[in-house]
């Protein structure tokens, strides 16, 4: 064996710690701004250490005001910096909704193209443990539906660290969201960190029976899924979305015209959401393709119940997708 | 309640195959029309129905052979009875509503087919019917797998049909065969023949049709038959007793259907019927040559062309032997035959020419007439043929 | 239209009122329709045929001269003055 690859075993936090000391390192432009980040370390503790390691001037803890730092960042942006902004969750994020809306996603546009918003902001995203109704909304949908925006979900823990790099490096205004749950869940990745792509979708597991697109949380379970189904010798093709906005509708379609079987797994609220549009497009551009309906998997519409037993109800789990596969496919 | 029967087409069939339904439940038929075609020994027949009303039940599925005379589907009438009828005029609306209700439901019933987009698609690109296929998916949706099966199914169906397509044809002849010994045993075992011939001038007939043909463009132009036919018809007029059937006793027929006898360009023989010959111009005689005699021998023919025959006639046209004996097609109770078309030394009032004849010939069933009847008849013939302009 | 043109048109249209028989394996001066076996009604649709097809009349006191196909590719030429 020559040059094995060197692998390690790491959190989705620390992955997002690595992402995020690479592109403090990378590039003097870039700095984080958020509430907590820096001598609390940030609220889930993914920025820990990093005021130490890079000062108070790059590591920026800002008052409770969501509309006021990210209309900061937003203004340090057009000014030509490279800030991160931290918005702790996307519970809170509804509070700055108008400076990303109509300011960030709209300058360039406004301006004739005379101003750009290079702004990364990172937002937490749906459950935690246990955090109640307000604390555990999966609202990728709300900016997945803003053009001008770019919108990217962190599945895997290499996107986790990956992902900001390359976000950085964008013109215009990107979220970036991370999952509050996947927070200390450990999986082995490769020392190195290759350079992620941010425009396309990934197939992280090829099969030819059926085509699971997730996103998110979803990603984890939907090949947990996939690997039980293999047992019984259904094949599943598993899609990450990685990027909702703009969707890389070329990767899933050509699953989908490869397998004629879809299931859409989300932990959003099914109304509405990222799984309708995707859902929606296949019906438009590869109807003749499907063999069955589409189907969907997606969080129960009601606000997130507080007991654990009731809020892993509230959400798809590997073995609803297990089963709402057998269904489709006609298996056992 | 009608019953609508699997028809007899001729004395030697026994059974048929229903091919297709050509109405459906709710529809409305009338004299004449087309009801269904069936697979028969002379082919692929379609076959007439001869009341008025609604079909209101189908008792046979497509593809099921049945005998003659076996109920295929039930007619409501579409009238109602006399005396309700003066009473209540208006009661006709009923069943017209009852029409209306049933075909919504057949038309539904139809386009609800439930296959996947995918499974519509392949099974389109391979021309397979989806309504023949039973969806193995969920609530019972024709699924891609559905369709590749039936495909699977329909290519080894086509594959052992090529191997057995030359011992089709050899079948298919060797059925006529079968049914022409079956009609001509019955008839020699049944019906005591008598046989009649006489010589006819045709000189006249053929001056009047070659000044006929004249004036006609090759598309219009008689055959020499077409007299013949006119004829005959013409004649039987005053012998009915000849155009007749035998069936527990003579049974004389109002039309005059003569049946021309197509010989098969592979062998064996079909005899469409002309309908009202006698009411027909000898043009009119020559389009339905024309339009019978090529789906003859398609063995594309209606039922009523097939069964419809009340007298026969055989003719050996221009080619071929001096005279034709027939044997009569049960149950008719004769058959004309002509023989070739030639120029013979002729006799007439001491004088010895030459002319052209042909002879004409009478088969008859001696349990209807007799031979005076027939040689009257055959005299009759000959007396019309001389006055060609008249036919 | 020369000759073999002709010969093409006779056959083309012989083989479709007579599908079972080989109507180019015909020699000059036998007879077509005892060769062929096509019987009077055959006849008149070949005759119809050829007449539509090339464009030419044939009476039927001409029928005579068609009888072989010597004599009716004599006989079209003639008509269709080449």
């Amino acid at each position: 064996m020559e040059n094995p690859v060197m692998k390690t075993t790491l959190t989705y936090r620390e992955a997002l710690k690595q992402g995020l000391r690479e592109a403090l390192q990378n590039d003097q432009d870039v700095f984080l701004m958020g509430e907590d980040v820096g001598r609390y370390g940030g609220a889930f503790a993914v920025s820990k250490g990093l005021l130490q390691e890079f000062g108070e001037e790059r590591i920026m803890d800002v008052p409770l005001s969501e509309a006021g730092f990210v209309g900061a960042g937003i203004g340090a942006a057009i000014a030509g910096m490279k800030p991160i902004v931290e918005v702790m969750t996307v519970n809170f994020s509804l509070l700055a909704m108008d400076q990303i809306v109509n300011n960030a996603a709209t300058l360039q546009h406004m301006s004739g193209g005379q101003l750009h918003v290079p702004l990364v902001i990172r937002m937490g995203n749906g459950i935690g443990r246990q955090l109640g109704a307000q604390h555990s909304h999966s609202w990728e949908s709300f900016y997945a539906h803003i053009p001008g925006l770019i919108v990217l979900s962190a599945g895997t823990h290499e996107d986790a660290r990956g992902m900001l790099r390359l976000a950085l490096q964008s013109p215009d205004p990107v979220v970036l969201f991370e999952y509050t749950s996947m927070l200390n869940l450990e999986k082995e990745i490769d020392i190195e960190s290759p350079i992620v792509d941010i425009s396309k979708a990934k197939v992280l597991r090829k099969g030819k029976d059926i085509t699971v697109i997730t996103y998110g949380t979803g990603v984890y379970k939907s090949l947990e899924a996939a690997a039980e189904l293999a047992t019984v010798g259904i094949d599943a093709e598993v899609i990450d979305l990685r990027i909702l906005r703009p969707l890389d509708d070329f990767t899933y379609l050509a699953s989908v015209a490869k397998t004629h079987h879809v299931i859409i797994v989300e932990d959003a609220w099914r109304s509405v959401s990222v799984s309708s549009e995707v859902s929606s497009r296949i019906m438009e551009k590869k109807f003749y393709d499907l063999d069955a309906p589409v189907q969907r998997l997606c969080g129960v519409e009601v606000p997130m119940p507080y007991p654990a037993h009731l809020e892993e109800a509230a959400v798809p789990q590997k073995q609803d997708i297990v089963n709402a596969i057998k269904k489709m496919l006609r298996h056992g | 309640m009608g019953e609508f029967l699997m028809p007899s087409l001729g004395a030697d069939m026994e059974d048929g195959t229903l091919i297709e339904w050509k109405k459906k439940i709710g529809d409305s038929v009338k004299r004449g029309d087309v009801i269904a075609e069936v697979e028969t020994q002379k082919g692929l027949i379609e076959i007439e129905i001869f009341e008025e009303g609604i079909i209101e039940k189908i008792l046979i599925k497509e593809g099921t052979k049945v005998p003659v005379g076996t109920i295929m589907a039930l007619i409501s009438p579409i009238g109602v009875p006399l005396e309700t009828k003066k009473e209540k005029p208006i009661e006709l609306h009923p069943i017209e509503k009852k029409v209306t209700e049933v075909m919504p439901r057949e038309t539904a019933e139809e386009s609800h087919i439930k296959a996947s987009p995918l499974a519509k698609r392949i099974a389109e690109d391979h021309h397979i019917d989806i309504k023949q296929i039973k969806g193995s998916g969920y609530d019972g949706v024709i699924t891609k797998e559905d369709v590749e099966h039936a495909i699977e199914q329909r290519d080894t169906i086509d594959k052992e049909q090529t191997i057995l397509k030359t011992e089709k044809t050899a079948t298919d002849s060797e059925a006529i065969r079968f049914a022409i010994a079956a009609a001509m045993s019955k008839s020699n075992k049944e019906i005591p023949h008598y046989y009649l011939e006489k010589k006819i001038d045709l000189t006249k007939a053929l001056a009047w049709l070659q000044e006929a043909n004249q004036q006609r463009k090759v598309q219009a132009r008689l055959l020499p038959v077409v007299l013949f036919i006119k004829a005959i018809a013409k004649s039987l007029v005053d012998f009915p007793d000849l155009n007749a059937v035998w069936e527990n006793g003579l049974h004389t027929k109002k039309d005059i259907n003569i049946g021309f006898v197509v010989a098969l360009h592979n062998g064996g023989i079909m005899v469409p019927a002309i309908h009202q010959a006698d009411l027909k111009t000898v043009d009119e005689i020559m389009e339905a040559l024309n339009d019978l005699i090529p789906r003859a021998r398609a063995m594309k023919l209606r039922s009523s062309e097939l069964s419809d025959g009340t007298i026969t006639l055989t003719s050996m046209g221009d080619r071929g032997a001096d005279s034709v004996f027939g044997v009569i097609y049960p149950p008719q109770v004769a058959i004309i035959g002509f023989g070739s078309i030639s120029e013979q030394p002729f006799a007439e009032n001491g004088m010895l020419g030459i002319r052209t004849v042909v002879n004409a010939t009478l088969a008859g069933d001696h349990r209807a007439t007799d031979g005076l009847t027939g040689s009257r008849f055959l005299n009759v013939l000959s007396e019309n043929l001389q006055k060609p302009e008249l036919l | 239209m020369n000759e073999d043109e002709i010969k093409k048109n006779i056959f083309q249209l012989l083989k479709k009122i007579a599908p079972d028989t080989e109507p180019s394996a015909l020699k000059p001066e036998e007879n077509i329709r005892e060769t062929l076996g096509i019987d009077s009604f055959d006849a008149l649709q070949f005759i119809i045929a050829i007449s539509e097809k090339l464009g030419i009349e044939i009476p039927e006191k001409d029928y005579g001269k068609t009888n072989t196909l010597n004599d009716l590719v004599g006989y079209i030429k003639n008509k269709m003055g080449v």
